[in-house]
């Protein structure tokens, strides 16, 4: 039959010679392969001194936006949890009273969103749901924890804080907010 | 007996005690760090500079788990097991010559705390009660893959002290003697062993690492099929002592392949030196071919892969075996010639 590919390889099972059966000449040259490692630039990166680089589009710990002014971009629509294929993140809808537009910047907005992470996949749907610009993935990475409820994050890890904005602008989703 | 005998003697025990552990204990920081060089890793370097406080962090970690004994376990024995491993691993220490004979205090001390005329006939015995400790602990287990991994070390012993036997007598022809020092004189200088008998250094090598258990012959306790083998069963510090017994008796078999073919404590240029000098130099020779070796076993054990059961019995019964044999034939033939006895 024709291959299809150019992979294909004929097995062959000729029986071994004498310098084979020996096996000595395998080995040897087996120690000689490992014997080169022990001297190759190891691989390893000590992490907590030193970090890798990440990619601008790494997709890590989440941050729920404020806009230039520090009003809260999520408005509680919900497309980020329909999107979620992990269904980590619930949330909880309110609407804006008088006096707290420099709070949010719509009329409606979250009054609780908490995120699982054990249950996020990481997989960035969210980000790409979410019309308003609110949700993005950062390269931050999410810290352990000894209890299981420490990995639900609430508002207060979410919302990122005026003194200590996150920067977003490298990501692929940024610019909705203007186009709708 | 006068005192001083006694005094000296107790001082060598307990140095070779504490030098036996502490090999033991940094072969194993040693071959974490070898397999993780091996594998473009860096290996353990948090406890310490350089990780060098890794093994005693290991061994504080052993004290302080829990040392649990399986209700269907025969308890004494799953006791007695480990403790077996490691004395026996320890005893064969005491007849190694460590070095020539040093002159303290204006003492002529022997670096060798018991001078056996037969030697090499004791290690030899010692190293094969060895596997009783694995037989034991693997069957008082009272669990299938220990049972399993005890009955695979002790065909796999009886099987490969054939050919390392046979192998030895070799060496025995060779220098007329059992004793270790008869062994180690004969081989003065650079006149080693290794030079008139490499095949019998090759089957009495594969042999010591099937003794010692190590890769690509450490079937009685393969993590991979086994879950440990005979050690299955084991916590904390019992767990530790056949762990621990085994770096102690690759540290003793590599003492021994470098008596019997690296002669010893001698080195090149050794007529040169003479008194304490010489004693130095001749640990120091006798400690680095120990050292090579030890590095040795482990650069094998991170190359080659386990062999299977039947392999190893192939390899001892029907390879090493008959090369045994005709080896020591040969040489039988060959010393007749020369001494003019045919």
């Amino acid at each position: 039959m024709e291959s299809l590919t150019n992979r294909k390889k004929v097995v062959s099972d000729k029986p071994m010679t004498f310098i084979e059966k020996l096996y000595l000449p395998a080995i040897f040259s087996g120690m000689w392969i490992t014997m080169k490692h022990i001297f190759k630039r190891k691989k390893t990166i000590k992490y907590p001194e030193e970090v890798r680089v990440f990619a601008p589009v790494y997709r890590g710990q989440h941050v729920l936006k404020r806009d230039e002014q520090g009003r809260e971009n999520c408005t509680a629509c919900g497309l980020c949890a329909v999107a979620c294929p992990a269904e980590a993140i619930t949330m909880v809808a309110n609407e804006r009273k008088s006096g707290e537009e420099h709070l949010y910047r719509e009329e409606k907005y979250a009054e609780m969103y908490e995120i699982n992470m054990l249950r996020c996949i990481f997989c960035g749907l969210c980000e790409e749901a979410c019309p308003k610009e609110a949700i993005f993935l950062t390269d931050r990475i999410v810290p352990t924890e000894f209890e299981r409820n420490d990995f639900i994050y609430g508002k207060d890890i979410l919302v990122e804080s005026m003194d200590n904005r996150i920067d977003i602008t490298k990501r692929q989703n940024t610019g909705k907010r203007g186009a709708v | 007996m006068d005192t001083a005998l006694l005094i000296e003697k107790f001082v060598l025990v307990i140095v070779v005690f504490l030098i036996s552990l502490g090999v033991a204990a940094y072969s194993t920081y040693f071959e974490r760090k070898l397999a993780a060089w091996i594998q473009d890793r860096i290996g353990p370097d948090r406890a310490g500079p350089f990780g060098l406080l890794q093994p005693i962090a290991d061994g504080v970690k052993m004290f302080m788990k829990e040392d649990f004994i399986p209700k269907s376990s025969d308890k004494w024995l799953f006791i007695i097991g480990p403790g077996i491993s490691m004395f026996t691993a320890l005893i064969t220490s005491t007849i190694i010559p460590w070095g020539p004979p040093i002159e303290i205090f204006g003492r002529q001390i022997t670096l060798q705390i018991a001078d056996f005329n037969i030697g090499i006939l004791f290690i030899f015995g010692v190293v094969s009660i060895g596997v009783y400790g694995i037989m034991i602990g693997g069957w008082a287990s009272n669990n299938k893959y220990s049972l399993f991994g005890a009955i695979r070390a002790s065909s796999q012993m009886i099987s490969y002290e054939l050919a390392m036997g046979i192998s030895l007598i070799t060496i025995i022809l060779m220098s007329g003697s059992l004793s270790l020092n008869g062994i180690i004189e004969k081989q003065h200088g650079m006149n080693w062993n290794i030079f008139y008998q490499p095949v019998c250094f090759l089957v009495f090598f594969i042999c010591s690492l099937a003794e010692t258990n190590r890769a690509p012959f450490d079937l009685p306790e393969c993590e991979s099929e086994l879950i440990g083998g005979y050690h299955t069963e084991y916590t904390s510090m019992k767990l530790g002592l056949f762990l621990f017994a085994e770096y102690v008796a690759m540290f003793i078999s590599s003492a021994v392949i470098a008596i019997l073919f690296f002669g010893g404590y001698n080195f090149p240029g050794m007529d040169n030196f003479s008194g304490n000098t010489l004693a130095i130099l001749g640990i120091l020779a006798f400690l680095t071919k120990t050292f090579i070796f030890i590095f040795i076993f482990m650069w094998i054990r991170w190359t080659i892969p386990r062999f299977r059961f039947d392999q190893l019995m192939h390899l001892g019964w029907k390879t090493l075996i008959p090369i045994a044999i005709i080896n020591m034939l040969l040489t039988g033939v060959v010393i007749a010639f020369s001494k003019g006895w045919l």
